[in-house]
C-alpha cells in the first residue's frame, strides 16, 4: 500500500489545521473520561432515538460546518481581497471553495433546516415522535458520518478541487488523479442515503400521524413546506445516488461514463447533477418559507394571509423546480429553442415565489408587529431575498445569461438567495424555537447585535460581487491581475466578510451567555404562539404531549387561547408506547464511515470487510425484536405535575 | 429598521449608474452582439427596479404603519383569511411581466445566436477556438494560420468561432464582443460575434477548469481591414509551419505564451464531429458539420472549409468558401424566423 497518497501537500496552513485538530479530538477524548461522561454521551446521545435529540444533534453538526464553511469562505475572500495575493496558492483555493460549497449546502444547511424539521414536525402536528424513529436515528448517522468523511478528506488525502458541481471530465481520474473526488463521490452518496431516508420517514409521518382533525389543509406552513420538500427529496436524491454511483465507478473501477474517451459523455454528468441540484435548491429554501410564515404570522398577531395561495404556490414551485435544471447550460450550445424553454419555466417561478412575498406582506399589514430577533430576520429576508429573486429573473433571461454565466453576477445572485432564503431563516428558526427545546429565551440584546452585523455586512459582502461579474470577474478564480480593476470592489467584499464573522461570533457567544444567564421560561409560550408545538411544555417532555391535542382550526393554539376552542376535550391519561434506544444505527453509521474511507484509498479488503460489515448490522437490526416500551399513567401525571410548577425532568 | 432606509437608497443608486460606468465591460459593448445582451440587461434591470420599487414601498408602508407602539396596546388584529382579487392581481401582473421578459429573451437569444443582422451579407470568417489545459489555440482554416493565447480579427466583419476542447470543459467569453459558450472535447459550438471599433478587448475562459484557471485569458485585438491582412501576409511569409510533433508538444504543455503558425492543427487533428469519431487522431477525412445533431439545434450548414483535393489547406481560400452565405436553404428559413 502506498502512504504517499494519504499525504496533503506540505502547507502550514493545513499542518495548522491538522495540529489543531488532532488537539480538539483530544481534548474532547480527555474531558469525556475526566467528567465521566462516556455513559452519559453513550446512553443520551449517541444510542437515542428521540426526535427532539436528533434534531439537536443536526443543528449543532449543522453550526459546526457553518463554522468549518464559514472559515473557508473567509480564507477565499482573503486570497481574493487584492490583486496577487500570496496567501493560498491556486490548488489549495480550489479545495477551498469547493469545500465551502459542498459543506454550506448539503453539509450546514439542509441539516439544519432537518434538524429543526425533527424536532418542530411532530410537536406541531401533534405527534409523539416520527413514523420511523430509528429510521430516523440511521439517517442523523449516516448524514454524520458522510460529513465527517468530507472533513477528514481536508487533513488525509487533500478535498475535492474540481468545483461542488464537479464536471467531468475535470473531475475525471484524468484531469483529478488524487483522492479528492473519491472522497466527493463517497462522502456524497453516504449522507444522501441518510437524506432520502428522512424524506420517506418525513412524508409518512406528516401524511400518517397528525393530530385529530388536522386535515392537510389545517396544517400549519412549515409542516406543510416540510412535507412539500420532502416530496422533492424523494424524487430528486435518488438521481444524486445514481450519478455519485457511476462517478464512483468511473473513478475507482475505470468506467467510462463521463469520460472524453470511449462514448463517455461528460453532458451525461452535468445533466443528472443538476436535476437533483436545482430542485436541492428548494430542497433548503421551501422549509424557509414555512418557517417566516410561522414568524410572521406570530409576531404580527395574525393569521397567515392567502393560506391557500401560499400551498399552491409551494407546490407549483416544486414542480417547477424539475424542470428548469437546462437554464445551467444556457451556454452550451444547446440552441435557441431549448433555451427559450427553460427561460420560461426559470422565470415562471419568480411568480409563485411573487404570490409567497405579497402575502407576507399582507399577514403583516393591520397586524401589530413587534421586533424580536427572529422576526428580524424575517423582516431582513423580505427586501434582501427579493433583490435576490429580481436578479434570478434576470439571469433566467438565456441571452443576458451569456454575460453572467460563471461569473461573480451570479455567485452575488445566489448568496442573495440562499443567505436570505435559508441562512436567515434557519437562524431565525432557531431564535424563535429556541426557548421551546431548552426552556429559555436567547437574550434580545445581544441577538440583535448579531443581527445588525450580519444584515449589513452581508450587503456589504455580495452586493460588489455583482458589480464585479459586470465587470467580467469570473468566479473561482484565485487570483487576478492590478490591471482588471477588480482589486477595490474584491477589499470591499472582504471587510464585509469581516464583519460578517463578527455577527456569527456574538451569535454563538449569545447561544453561550444566555444558557448561562438568561431565566427559566415557565410560560411554556414566550411568543403567543399559534401553533401546536406552544401547547407542550418546554422544555419537551420525552413523549411530547400528555394526552393527544384535538385540532379543528389552522391555528390551533391561538384558537383555543383566544376563541375558546379547547385543544383537550379528554384530559385522562393513557400508557405511552415509546420505541426504546438502539445504538445500531450509530455502529451502522460507522461502518458506512469505514467503508468510505477504504474505498476512497482503494483499500478493498477492508472495504469488502466493511461492506460485510454493513450487511450483518443490518441483518441484526431487521431481526431485532424490541418492540419498545410504555410509559405507565402514574409516570406520566408525576412528569406533568413536575413540568405544570416549572421544573425540569 | 431606521438603519436600512439609507442602505438601500445607496445600492439602488449604484444599480442606476450602472449604466454610465465605462469599466462594466458588459455594459460597454464593442459589437453588434454584445450590444444586444447589453441592452438586454439594462431593459431588465430596469423592469427589475420597477418590481422593486414595489414590494418596498409595500413594505416600508406596512412596516411603518403596523408596528407595536403605546398607542395600539391591547389591539388583537382581526383574522384575515385572504382575498381573491387582491391574490390575483399578484399572480396576473408578474405573469404579464414574465411574459414580456420572455418575449426579449426569445428574440435575443435567436439574434445573438446567428449573424448580426448588419452583416448578414457577408461569409462569416471562421476561427476555430480549441483550449487544451489552460491555453487556447486559434485556427483559421480560410487564411491557414494559427495562433496560440491570442486572436486577431477585422473591423466590421462577421466572425464566426467554432469552439471545442482538448480536455475539461471551458468557455470562450469575450465581454466586450459576445457572451461566452462552452467548449467541450465531444462537440463543436458556434459563438458570432463581429466588432464594430478597432481595440484591444480581454478574453478568458469563463468556465472552470482547474489549477491554472484563473490565468487563462487571452487578447482579442480588432484590427482595421488592412491591418488585419498586412498581418495575416506577415504570418505566412514569417512564423513557422505548425507540425504534429510541434502541436503535440503544445498540448503536453500547461502554460504558454504566444505563439504564431502558418499552418493550422485542423488538418491532422479534426475537431470533433460525430461522437466516436473524434480525437482519432489520423482520421484524414475532415468532419466538418456543426457537431453533433443530437446536441444542437443550430444546425445551420456553413460553407464547409474542407480542402478540395483533401491535401493541406493552402494559402488560397477555398472557393466554395467565397458562396455568399444564404446559400441553402436552411440558412434562408433560419434567419427570416426572427
Amino acid at each position: 500500500m502506498d502512504l504517499d497518497k494519504f499525504k496533503v501537500h506540505g502547507e502550514p496552513l493545513i499542518y495548522g489545521a491538522m495540529i489543531s485538530i488532532a488537539l480538539a479530538t483530544i481534548g474532547i477524548l480527555v474531558g469525556l473520561t475526566y467528567f465521566k461522561k462516556w455513559g452519559y454521551l453513550w446512553r443520551e446521545w449517541l444510542t437515542t432515538v428521540d426526535h427532539k435529540k436528533i434534531g439537536i444533534m443536526y443543528i449543532l453538526a449543522a453550526l459546526l460546518m457553518l463554522f468549518r464553511g464559514g472559515v473557508d469562505a473567509m480564507m477565499m475572500r482573503l486570497q481574493t481581497a487584492a490583486p496577487e495575493m500570496k496567501f493560498l496558492d491556486a490548488q489549495h483555493y480550489n479545495e477551498v471553495f469547493t469545500t465551502h460549497g459542498l459543506i454550506m449546502i448539503l453539509f450546514m444547511a439542509m441539516p439544519f433546516i432537518i434538524g429543526l424539521m425533527n424536532v418542530i414536525i411532530p410537536l406541531q402536528i401533534g405527534a409523539r415522535d416520527v413514523a420511523f424513529p430509528r429510521l430516523n436515528a440511521v439517517s442523523f448517522w449516516l448524514f454524520f458520518m458522510g460529513a465527517m468523511l468530507l472533513n477528514i478528506s481536508f487533513v488525509i488525502g487533500g478535498s475535492p478541487d474540481a468545483g461542488w458541481s464537479a464536471y467531468f471530465p475535470l473531475a475525471s481520474l484524468e484531469f483529478s488523479p488524487t483522492v479528492g473526488n473519491n472522497y466527493y463521490s463517497l462522502a456524497l452518496q453516504i449522507s444522501g442515503i441518510g437524506t432520502l431516508i428522512t424524506g420517506v420517514n418525513f412524508i409518512v409521518t406528516i401524511l400518517k400521524m397528525r393530530a385529530p382533525g388536522m386535515t392537510l389543509m389545517k396544517m400549519p406552513m412549515f409542516t406543510w413546506s416540510v412535507l412539500i420538500t420532502n416530496v422533492i427529496i424523494v424524487f430528486a436524491f435518488p438521481v444524486l445516488t445514481v450519478a455519485l454511483a457511476m462517478m464512483m465507478f468511473d473513478r475507482l473501477f475505470g468506467s467510462q461514463f463521463f469520460t472524453m474517451a470511449n462514448g463517455g459523455m461528460d453532458m451525461l454528468w452535468a445533466n443528472l447533477f443538476w436535476v437533483w441540484g436545482h430542485p436541492e435548491v428548494y430542497i433548503v429554501i421551501l422549509p424557509a418559507f414555512g418557517i417566516y410564515s410561522e414568524i410572521i404570522a406570530t409576531f404580527s398577531k395574525k393569521n397567515l394571509y392567502g393560506y391557500t395561495s401560499m400551498v399552491f404556490s409551494m407546490l407549483i414551485i416544486s414542480l417547477l423546480s424539475f424542470l428548469v435544471w437546462a437554464h445551467h447550460f444556457y451556454t452550451m450550445g444547446q440552441g435557441a429553442m431549448v433555451n427559450s424553454f427553460f427561460s420560461i419555466t426559470t422565470m415562471a417561478i419568480a411568480v409563485p415565489t411573487g404570490v409567497k412575498i405579497f402575502n407576507w406582506l399582507f399577514t403583516l399589514r393591520k397586524g401589530r408587529i413587534t421586533f424580536t430577533t427572529p422576526m428580524l430576520y424575517t423582516l431582513a429576508f423580505i427586501p434582501i431575498f427579493t433583490i435576490g429573486g429580481v436578479t434570478g429573473v434576470m439571469l433566467a433571461m438565456a441571452s443576458a445569461d451569456y454575460q453572467y454565466h460563471n461569473t461573480m453576477f451570479l455567485v452575488a445572485h445566489f448568496h442573495y438567495v440562499l443567505i436570505p432564503g435559508a441562512v436567515f431563516a434557519v437562524i431565525a428558526g432557531f431564535h424563535y424555537w429556541f426557548p421551546k427545546v431548552f426552556g429559555f429565551r436567547l437574550n434580545e440584546r445581544l441577538g440583535k447585535h448579531a443581527f445588525w452585523w450580519i444584515i449589513i455586512s452581508f450587503n456589504v459582502t455580495f452586493f460588489p460581487l455583482f458589480f464585479l461579474g459586470l465587470m467580467g470577474m469570473t468566479r473561482r478564480m484565485y487570483t487576478y491581475s492590478e490591471e482588471s480593476g477588480f482589486g477595490p470592489l474584491n477589499m470591499l467584499s472582504f471587510v464585509g466578510a469581516v464583519g460578517l464573522a463578527i455577527g456569527f461570533v456574538i451569535l454563538v457567544y449569545n447561544i453561550y451567555w444566555s444558557t448561562r444567564y438568561m431565566p427559566r421560561d415557565t410560560t411554556n409560550d414566550p411568543w403567543d404562539g399559534r401553533t401546536l408545538e406552544w401547547a407542550t411544555h418546554s422544555p419537551i417532555p420525552l413523549y411530547n404531549f400528555a394526552v393527544v391535542p384535538k385540532v379543528e382550526t389552522r391555528d390551533a393554539l391561538w384558537s383555543a387561547k383566544h376563541e375558546n376552542i379547547p385543544l383537550y376535550t379528554d384530559t385522562k391519561y393513557t400508557k405511552i408506547h415509546m420505541p426504546s434506544n438502539t445504538g445500531k444505527p450509530f455502529i451502522l453509521g460507522v461502518v458506512f464511515f469505514f467503508l468510505g474511507f477504504f474505498l476512497v484509498f482503494s483499500m478493498w479488503i477492508p472495504a469488502i470487510v466493511s461492506g460485510i460489515g454493513i450487511l450483518v448490522v443490518l441483518a441484526f437490526m431487521s431481526f431485532d425484536k424490541d418492540q419498545g416500551y410504555y410509559i405507565p399513567v402514574e409516570e406520566i401525571a408525576a412528569t406533568e405535575k413536575k413540568l405544570m410548577r416549572g421544573e425540569t425532568v | 429598521m431606521k438603519k436600512k432606509g439609507p442602505l438601500y437608497a445607496l445600492f439602488l443608486s449604484l444599480i442606476l449608474l450602472l449604466p454610465g460606468c465605462s469599466s462594466i465591460a458588459v455594459l460597454n459593448p464593442k459589437g453588434p452582439s454584445a450590444r444586444t445582451l447589453s441592452d438586454t440587461i439594462v431593459l431588465s434591470i430596469l423592469v427589475m427596479l420597477g418590481v422593486l420599487a414595489v414590494v418596498y414601498i409595500l413594505y416600508i408602508f406596512v412596516l411603518v404603519k403596523y408596528r407595536a407602539k403605546k398607542s395600539n396596546e391591547g389591539y388583537i388584529p382581526k383574522h384575515e383569511e385572504g382575498n381573491v382579487v387582491l391574490e390575483a392581481i399578484w399572480i396576473i401582473i408578474p405573469i404579464i411581466i414574465v411574459a414580456f421578459l420572455s418575449v426579449v429573451t426569445v428574440k435575443t437569444t435567436n439574434e445573438v445566436e446567428n449573424v448580426a443582422a448588419d452583416y448578414q451579407d457577408q461569409t462569416p470568417l471562421v476561427i476555430y477556438a480549441s483550449s487544451s489545459n489552460w491555453k487556447w489555440h486559434f485556427s483559421y482554416p480560410e487564411e491557414g494560420i494559427e495562433t496560440v493565447n491570442y486572436v486577431n480579427m477585422p473591423v466590421h466583419r462577421a466572425v464566426e468561432f467554432r469552439m471545442y476542447s482538448f480536455g475539461t470543459i471551458t468557455s470562450l467569453w469575450i465581454p466586450q464582443l459576445a457572451g461566452q459558450k462552452y467548449a467541450m472535447s465531444d462537440m463543436l459550438t458556434t459563438l458570432h460575434l463581429s466588432a464594430d471599433t478597432e481595440g484591444s478587448y480581454i478574453g478568458k475562459n469563463a468556465n472552470f477548469s482547474g489549477k491554472g484557471f484563473a490565468h487563462m485569458e487571452f487578447e482579442a485585438l480588432v484590427l482595421s481591414n488592412k491591418g488585419y491582412e498586412d498581418w495575416v501576409k506577415e504570418v505566412k511569409e514569417t512564423a513557422p509551419k505548425l507540425t504534429e510533433e510541434e502541436f503535440k508538444g503544445l498540448l503536453a504543455t500547461d502554460y504558454l505564451g504566444r505563439k504564431t503558425y502558418s499552418s493550422t492543427h485542423l488538418e491532422f487533428s479534426p475537431p470533433p464531429g460525430n461522437h466516436g469519431d473524434h480525437m482519432s487522431g489520423g482520421g484524414k477525412e475532415m468532419d466538418m458539420d456543426n457537431g453533433n445533431p443530437e446536441h444542437q439545434d443550430n444546425k445551420e450548414i456553413h460553407p464547409s472549409p474542407e480542402p478540395s483535393s483533401g491535401t493541406e489547406f493552402d494559402s488560397k481560400p477555398d472557393p466554395e468558401v467565397d458562396q455568399p452565405l444564404p446559400s441553402s436553404p436552411v440558412d434562408e428559413s433560419t434567419h427570416e424566423g426572427h
